[in-house]
């Protein structure tokens, strides 16, 4: 039983969750380029981020026999070739610039689409999805040392100083129309894993008091009797984790609290679970045993038969505890992807929301997310159309980092990770 | 008592407001938008308080203990005060006594927004358990008339009639520096042992093409409104700008805040603004953060604003634009140089930490001055400057516990430092914070949209600073402040009964939530040992 009272999710429904998510790196794949699309959803175009995630599930999927060595191999160097080949000019239909790609790129051509942004975030994403490759696949063949050398040269040609357009924190993206994005990676959240790579680099490290600059924006609370450093989406508390297991290590300020990262993520999943079980807004589904608040699809006033619905919507969102936005819309793979940090409780959870709400999974992949407050004529929950990568991958990576801790382990090898975490001031455990 | 107007002879020369003088009034005409004040009872018994229109100056004594220019709220302090501990004291106010505050800020805002909160409960009353009346219509200009009769009322307060019977000699016109210890007013001459500028601050208009062309309203004029504009667009999301933008969302009009900076509410803590954002959202209120108003242009009668945020240009069609982007401190045409005062346009006068100008024996205090440009600090900045001008005093101001709240609903309040602030300083701070859905009158009210969140010292009960998002927000921030005045930890706290229900009740909760974390593990295990003994 777990501290929920309900039995846990099995071992052999964890085994099939995390091969149904691992299978949309298949379908949303263009194979000569590697790009994966952002979503299932018609005319979906790729995002960089979400091939991050699937550079570093192939290494999985090759353990788990899902999918032949050869195969991830072929697959990663068509992705890792069409970075290194991509256009850098940073032009509005550029790939990329300064080492870095727009976030959104067509799935055929590879040009920028929607306008997007040089994002920050999701190129740390790519880089840190290839570099888990290049620990993986470490073989002397020439496929696999061909492999090394492009993650090398692409994560090498990141000119993460750039990225803070002279301010002492990474801005958060650029446009070559406007410039810098007026916003940086301030306050705590998912981007660890931007400045240990940006720190990290031999060719164009940040100013080591980057990091502290961007700390000194935290926020260290006392909610619900849990004492965190606060985020509100759930996810914040996990992406960075996917990679890096920060467990036993401590930056200056989880020194001073006496905390980890990782401690923290898990009393954010137990916060989580306070809030559900307050329900403040008295939405259906919110329980202990259901919760998982945090960035998703969700309902909108943009939909023909949620025109006249009364309540606010958010639609695609940053949703969080404890103050919101939250319109009644939970995810089944946040909760699940909290599973390293807190199995006792994110097991039985993820049983019972799978018990209550089977229309939140198609073929065993989490849909972005559900809402049971709007319910259809069936009286089953709305539930987002298609699948987004995103959610796919921190399903695939947050289980195996439970099971194994595969990525965990070859990304504590990774000599630049290492260095920066030294340089963001980590010390103790397995640094 | 006659009404007021630019015939009467004591305004002519004493730079009367456009707010006496409605055809100066830059504000464009559309629909059946309107800026022209009636000048029913209630104006007329303001006026007669603040700026008899019969009013003439009396003969200066020989040499005065304190000279005040400017009569708000800092200028109106200092000379209450100073007079009744026997200084003989002039005061100089070249427009309206009471200043900002009394006139075109804080009363008058403060009563629309009443008014509109009404309206929003009205809408929701089902949430209450009462019917929603079936049509709710808004009475713009009955909502104005109630401002007005507030705004007359306090105004009483303020009076002239108060300030003469207290022993001060009130003059109005503008007021001239002409040495190092005297001034002259409209050709009167001054003289003073000590002088204090407390002259305000005004609008700080964005110079935007077309802005002037088309008409806009600040502060000084806003209230002056007889109808509700249609669509209104609110440049700049400072406090006034967000109360404002609510208040004429909730009397239906179409509001738009659109501001330069890329975060909501940016000086606030990012939950803070978080909620507001969101509360506003509930309310209607569009917000366009990120982006800046490039050009203002009236076309076939329609003013239309362009807007770009990035590399995205939009334009919107409005009725009114209603500016607050910032004020500027009142340091024009006082020729302070000729008293050795220095001053900038942007900051003010320059003061040290005992509110002395370049010239020992001017001091300043309030807007004039002051970067918390709040009513009470300029309350509390006057007597700063009684103490320290009058009494030989070496009162610092950085040593003042100043509070602050934005009357959106939810009210913001703030007091003391923000955890960004105390990590720059190298203090280790913990945040203990109660969401208002925990405290069980915020339930019953309705009212649970918001939070109190205690800052303290690491490893003490010493209170740091505090943030509050409440509906009343603004009254539960005074015990965090006395708290911090007087040296009260947020254990004590804990020890304070306080009544139940209230909202203030959170205070009590984060505290008790301070008090548990004391319960060390071995804390624990001796308390256990001792009951099973």
């Amino acid at each position: 039983m777990t501290v929920t009272g309900q039995p846990p999710m099995t071992e052999q429904t964890l085994d099939q969750l995390q091969h149904a998510a691992f299978s949309y790196f298949l379908l949303a794949v263009n194979p000569a380029n590697g790009l994966i699309a952002d979503t299932t959803r018609d005319h979906s175009p790729a995002s960089i981020g979400v091939v991050g995630f699937a550079l570093s599930a192939y290494p999985i999927a090759v353990e788990r026999g899902w999918m032949t060595r050869a195969d991830a191999v072929e697959r990663s160097l068509a992705t890792l070739r069409f970075f290194r080949d991509s256009d850098q000019s940073g032009s509005p239909e550029a790939t990329g610039y300064k080492g870095f790609y727009y976030h959104f790129l067509d799935m055929h051509t590879g040009a920028r689409v929607w306008r997007s942004e040089l994002s920050t975030i999701d190129t740390a994403l790519l880089i840190a999805g290839a570099l888990t490759a290049g620990r993986y696949f470490a073989e002397k063949t020439p496929e696999e040392t061909e492999l090394r050398a492009l993650v090398e040269t692409l994560y090498l040609r990141v000119d993460w100083r750039w990225s803070q357009g002279g301010l002492a924190t990474i801005r958060q993206g650029w446009k070559p129309e406007s410039g810098f994005l007026n916003y940086g990676w301030d306050g705590y959240n998912e981007s660890i894993v931007l400045y240990v790579l940006a720190l990290g680099s031999p060719t164009h490290s940040i100013a080591g008091d980057s990091f502290e600059a961007w700390t000194a924006t935290y926020q260290w609370e006392n909610l619900y009797g849990y004492e965190f450093l606060y985020a509100g989406p759930l996810f914040i508390h996990q992406f960075s984790h996917a990679w890096i297991d920060f467990r036993g290590i401590q930056d200056r300020f989880m020194r001073e609290k006496g905390c980890d990262y990782f401690e923290n993520s898990r009393r954010a999943t137990y916060v989580q679970r306070e809030y559900a079980r307050r329900n403040p807004h008295g939405f259906a589904g919110y329980d202990e045993s259901s919760w998982g608040v945090t960035a998703c699809d969700g309902p909108s006033h943009q939909e023909p038969e949620l025109t006249d619905e009364p309540r606010r919507l958010f639609g695609y969102a940053a949703r969080g505890v404890p103050y919101g936005p939250d319109d009644g819309t939970l995810c089944g793979w946040a909760a699940l992807a909290s599973l390293p940090f807190a199995p006792e409780l994110v097991l039985g959870t993820a049983r019972t929301m799978l018990d209550r709400y089977p229309e939140n999974l198609s073929n065993l992949q989490y849909a972005s997310s559900f809402n049971p407050t709007i319910s259809r004529d069936d009286k089953r929950a709305w539930v987002s159309a298609g699948l987004f990568g995103l959610d796919q991958g921190i399903v695939v990576m947050m289980i195996e980092n439970h099971r194994t801790q595969l990525i965990w382990r070859l990304m504590r090898d990774c000599p630049y990770v290492g260095a920066g975490l030294r340089r963001a001031g980590f010390r103790g455990g397995w640094l | 008592m006659s009404a007021p107007g630019c015939g009467a002879p004591d305004f002519a020369g004493a730079g009367c407001s456009r707010f006496l003088h409605p055809q100066n009034i830059t504000m464009q005409q559309h629909d059946d938008t309107s800026a022209t004040t009636p000048q029913d009872a209630y104006e007329r018994e303001r006026l007669d308080n603040v700026h008899p229109a019969d009013w003439r100056n009396p003969q200066p004594a020989g040499r005065y203990s304190l000279v005040v220019v400017g009569a708000g709220t800092a200028g109106l302090v200092a000379a209450h005060a100073a007079a009744a501990l026997g200084a003989k004291v002039a005061l100089i106010e070249r427009n309206l006594l009471g200043g900002d505050c009394l006139n075109v800020g804080c009363v008058p805002s403060k009563a629309l927004i009443r008014t509109s909160r009404v309206y929003a409960e009205m809408r929701r009353a089902e949430q209450y358990g009462a019917q929603t009346p079936d049509d709710v219509r808004v009475d713009f200009p009955a909502a104005m008339k109630h401002m007005r009769g507030i705004r007359a009322r306090i105004s009483r307060a303020d009076s002239v009639r108060r300030l003469v019977a207290a022993g001060v000699d009130v003059f109005f016109g503008q007021a001239r520096f002409t040495g190092t210890d005297t001034l002259t007013v409209d050709g009167t001459r001054l003289r003073f042992k000590k002088a204090l500028i407390a002259t305000g601050a005004r609008p700080d208009t964005p110079s935007i093409p077309g802005l002037v062309e088309a008409g806009y309203l600040t502060n000084e004029n806003v209230f002056d409104l007889t109808a509700l504009p249609r669509r209104l667009l609110v440049v700049g999301g400072g406090p006034l700008g967000c109360e404002l933008a609510q208040a004429f969302c909730r009397f239906g009009a179409q509001t738009i805040i659109a501001q330069r900076w890329p975060l909501f509410l940016p000086q606030e803590e990012r939950d803070a603004a978080q909620l507001l954002s969101d509360a506003f959202a509930r309310d209607g209120i569009e917000v366009r953060l990120n982006t800046d108003v490039v050009r203002v242009r009236v076309e076939a009668g329609q003013t239309l604003v362009d807007l770009v945020s990035d590399d995205y240009q939009s334009t919107v069609a409005v009725d009114a634009i209603l500016v607050g982007t910032g004020r500027l401190p009142n340091v024009e045409g006082l020729d302070m140089g000729a008293a050795g005062v220095d001053c900038d346009a942007a900051t003010g006068v320059r003061v040290n930490d005992f509110l002395q100008t370049s010239n020992p024996l001017i001091y300043a205090a309030g807007d004039a001055c002051l970067e918390h440009k709040f009513t009470h600090t300029a309350d509390a900045s006057a007597r700063i400057v009684v103490r320290n001008a009058l009494f030989l005093g070496r009162q610092r101001l950085s040593a003042l516990t100043i509070p602050w709240c934005t009357y959106t609903d939810p009210e913001i309040a703030h007091v003391g430092l923000y955890v960004r602030q105390a990590r720059e300083r190298g203090i280790p701070v913990k945040t203990f914070t109660i969401p208002m859905h925990d405290v069980d009158r915020a339930i019953a009210d309705g009212e649970e949209t918001g939070f109190v969140k205690i800052h303290i010292k690491e490893r003490t009960d010493r209170i740091l600073g505090a943030t509050i998002v409440a509906s009343h927000a603004g009254e539960m921030i005074n015990e965090i402040t006395l708290a911090m005045v007087a040296g009260i930890g947020l254990g004590t706290l804990a020890s304070v009964i306080h009544a139940y229900p209230t909202q203030a009740d959170a205070i009590k909760k984060a505290a008790d939530a301070y008090n548990r974390t004391r319960l060390t593990p071995t804390i624990r295990w001796l308390l256990r040992r001792w009951l099973k003994g």
